[in-house]
């Protein structure tokens, strides 16, 4: 890629040096040159977490309707496959990446945890849409998050989420693995203080300001 | 539908053949409903199933809190010949929640009053296999008794978020 960008000249001059260089012609000054403009240095765990990071391995895995969201990207409009993430094992052992896709029951729960104990480390999940990362409408006896029986890498809200939103979670998750992931959305969007503003103690007890206290709920 | 004079001959039908199992009728909206007396249901589904309502289309339990008694099994029959429908409802109270199963009447009522059981506990003497369906087995409760709490997770806003779970965050 950098060569295209380089005038043809250039271009011309780097291939005699390799030239040189391979003859063994190339001394001194003009050989570190030479090694310090092609050699790349890094780390085994940078190289392997950037391999990781490029292939996951999705599990055949689905829950609920999210599933058939879940599905769609690795059809053509999407197309998983562009990033190399595009091989659903049906095996929990030959998986690295577990999408939660859909409710979680309360009978589901154990079942689940198990599935995400026979896979193999280094290992991931995705928890997809409202109810499995905080019940969403299902918010009684039946459902459980995903957070109180497994770890969660990345959440990806929607009720269902729609096919982009998770493969924008997968490729956060990819961030992720490759060591420079971004944090919460306010760091990302620059926008640290904008939490929202609550009234103080005195202003909620004065009866003449008719609002609604947080968490009431009453009448809404 | 057996309009409303049809629904009482055969509460009729049913009380001369056997006594106290017709407590009343209900006719609403034109659904015919017969409220059995919970001991006698097995005779009065017997009955009806010989008269011609040999489909079992539902199974399923109410509460109906703050009524005494609060629990209602709704057995839903279908004449599959004439087309018509007929409600029986039986109901038991919390404290002694058992009524006779319908199995032997009707098998497909087998997973029917396992899930009325797993919902709202009431017991069905005589099943073959009395255990919940939905729930996991170690589950605590009735689920669908208008006195359990709804449950869930209190939903996290920015007020709450340093009290609830996402206080680490």
């Amino acid at each position: 890629m950098e060569i295209g960008r380089e005038p043809l000249s250039d271009f011309r001059v780097r291939q005699l040096k390799a030239r040189d260089m391979l003859r063994g012609d190339l001394e001194g000054e003009d050989l570190e040159r030479y090694v310090e403009e092609r050699v790349m240095t890094t780390t085994v765990d940078r190289a392997v977490a950037w391999a990781r990071g490029n292939s996951f391995f999705p599990l055949t895995f689905g829950l609920a309707c999210c599933a058939i969201e879940m599905m769609s990207i690795v059809a053509s409009r999407l197309d998983i496959a562009r990033f190399g993430f595009e091989a659903f094992r049906a095996s929990p052992r030959q998986a690295d990446l577990i999408i939660l896709s859909g409710r979680v029951s309360i009978k589901m729960a154990p079942v689940i945890r198990r599935i995400y104990d026979q896979m193999l480390d280094p290992k991931w999940a995705i928890s997809m849409g409202a109810c499995c990362s905080s019940m969403g409408v299902f918010n009684n006896y039946a459902l459980v998050p995903a957070d109180k029986f497994m770890p969660i890498d990345v959440h990806v809200p929607g009720c269902p989420p729609r096919p982009e939103a998770l493969a924008h979670g997968i490729l956060r998750l990819r961030d992720k693995v490759q060591g420079h992931g971004k944090e919460g959305w306010r760091e990302r969007y620059d926008a640290v203080g904008t939490e929202e503003l609550l009234p103080d103690e005195a202003t909620l007890s004065s009866p003449e300001v008719s609002i609604f206290k947080p968490g009431d709920t009453a009448g809404a | 539908m057996p309009d409303a004079t049809e629904l009482e001959l055969t509460a009729q039908e049913l009380r001369n053949a056997h006594s106290e199992s017709i407590v009343d009728t209900e006719f609403h909206r034109d659904r015919a409903t017969l409220v059995a007396n919970p001991q006698s249901i097995t005779q009065v589904l017997n009955h009806l199933k010989s008269k011609g309502y040999t489909f079992l289309a539902s199974l399923h339990g109410v509460d109906y809190y703050p009524h005494e008694p609060r629990l209602g099994v709704l057995y839903e029959l279908l004449d599959m010949r004439r087309v018509d429908r007929i409600t029986v409802k039986a109901r038991v109270s919390t404290d002694e929640p058992n009524i006779p199963t319908a199995t032997g009447l009707f098998a497909g009522a087998d997973f029917q009053e396992r899930e009325v059981y797993d919902m709202f506990g009431v017991n069905f003497d005589g099943h073959p296999d009395m255990r919940r369906i939905l729930m996991p087995e170690d589950y605590e409760g009735f689920p669908q008794r208008r006195d359990f709490p709804v449950g869930g997770e209190p939903v996290l806003f920015t007020y709450n978020e340093e009290q609830n779970y996402g206080k680490d965050v």
